[in-house]
């Protein structure tokens, strides 16, 4: 499964919205009405699905569905090297 | 409901004993927390045992698991090995504690420090753990035992009460974090309650306290208990961030 598809599944299991919802450009507050407990849920399950932890600071930097596949995206071929 | 599971902490005597009890009695499966250790080393393990014994003759599941609250690293063991158990923990009830009066003059660093860390820390640590995976099973329970002296304070228990009022925040902050997700977070606040403690009081001293109360008794650790035990079901969904006084009208 892609990153993108994980991810979306996990927005999916936080906010019970659809997956066809749920864009690469789309907005945490502003597309998917994700409030910052939603966002700190999300992290969490990304943390437990590809088991490494994702500091405050990258998380903060999260605004878009693309900037989580980025950066997981980014954390996983760096740890393959 | 028979699937449900509780962890209390400081379960082997006392009022925390009888919650345990009392939760098994209604289904619960119950995690039963002791410590031997700090000024009050006694036959703890050997009394968690006798509850657990109790448990298992009402035909309910327990465990018995050993650890000090207060140390961050323990306390979040606990909650993982009860969930490691059962693969669920439903019910979190914060309910070991210490009290070592002191005036306010006499009070060391170190005694502050370990009141705080036993009392309030202990709440925090346990129930980060907890929260973290009730809100991904859309419930729970933090039920806090916190004490009418949190609410009032008293002559020689600065540090005591403190940390029973500092309970109050950290409860309300969790029922607004995460009522939204199904868990809810609540205070109880017991008056005098029977116990090793105040079985040993000379009788005037017992004969005034009673006389404050409207009850014209002490309460009971079921007294407490049963409140437990109601806070922890789906029912009481809707009592969040509350502190629900148990002391036979008293402080009215
Ligand atoms: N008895 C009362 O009149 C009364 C009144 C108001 C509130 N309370 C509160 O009710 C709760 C239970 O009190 P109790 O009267 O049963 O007291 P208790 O001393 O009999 O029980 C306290 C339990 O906490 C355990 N404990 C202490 N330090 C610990 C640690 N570091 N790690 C793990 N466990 C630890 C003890 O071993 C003991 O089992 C406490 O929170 C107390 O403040 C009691």
């Amino acid at each position: 499964m892609s990153v993108f598809e994980t991810v979306k599944e996990i927005i999916v299991e936080v906010k019970d919205i659809a997956a066809e919802d749920i864009k690469l450009e789309s907005n945490f507050e502003a597309d998917l009405e994700a409030d910052s407990l939603d966002i700190v849920e999300m992290i969490m399950l990304l943390e437990e699905k590809f088991d490494f932890e994702i500091p405050e600071d990258a998380a903060e930097a999260m605004k878009t569905v693309k900037d989580v596949v980025d950066y997981i995206e980014k954390r996983l071929a760096d740890d393959n090297t | 409901m028979k699937e449900k599971t509780a962890l209390v902490t400081g379960s082997s005597r006392g009022i925390g004993r009888s919650i345990a009890l009392n939760l098994a009695q209604r289904g619960f499966k119950v995690a039963i927390n002791y410590y031997n250790g700090g000024n009050d080393a006694g036959e703890h393990l050997e009394q968690a045992q006798e509850v657990l014994q109790e448990v298992q003759t009402m035909g309910a599941e327990g465990i018995i698991i050993g650890a000090d609250v207060s140390v961050a690293e323990s306390a979040t063991a606990l909650v993982d090995q009860t969930i490691e158990k059962w693969g669920r923990l439903d019910v979190l009830v914060n309910n070991a504690a210490i009290n070592q009066d002191q005036l306010l003059l006499r009070v060391s660093d170190d005694l502050w420090d370990l009141i705080l860390k036993t009392n309030l820390y202990s709440a925090f640590y346990c129930s980060r753990t907890a929260v973290r995976y009730m809100i991904k099973k859309r419930y729970g329970r933090i039920i806090n035992i916190s004490s009418v002296v949190g609410l009032a304070g008293n002559i020689g228990q600065t540090c005591y009460a403190a940390s029973k009022s500092g309970l109050l925040g950290l409860t309300c902050s969790i029922a607004k974090e995460y009522g939204a997700r199904g868990v809810t977070a609540n205070i109880i606040a017991p008056g005098f309650i029977e116990s090793d403690m105040t079985r040993q009081l000379p009788a005037e001293v017992s004969a005034r306290m009673i006389a404050q109360i409207p009850a014209g008794r002490l309460g009971k650790a079921d007294d407490v208990a049963n409140l437990v035990c109601f806070l922890a079901t789906p029912e009481a969904s809707y009592i969040n961030g509350q502190t629900i006084r148990i002391d036979g009208g008293m402080s009215i």
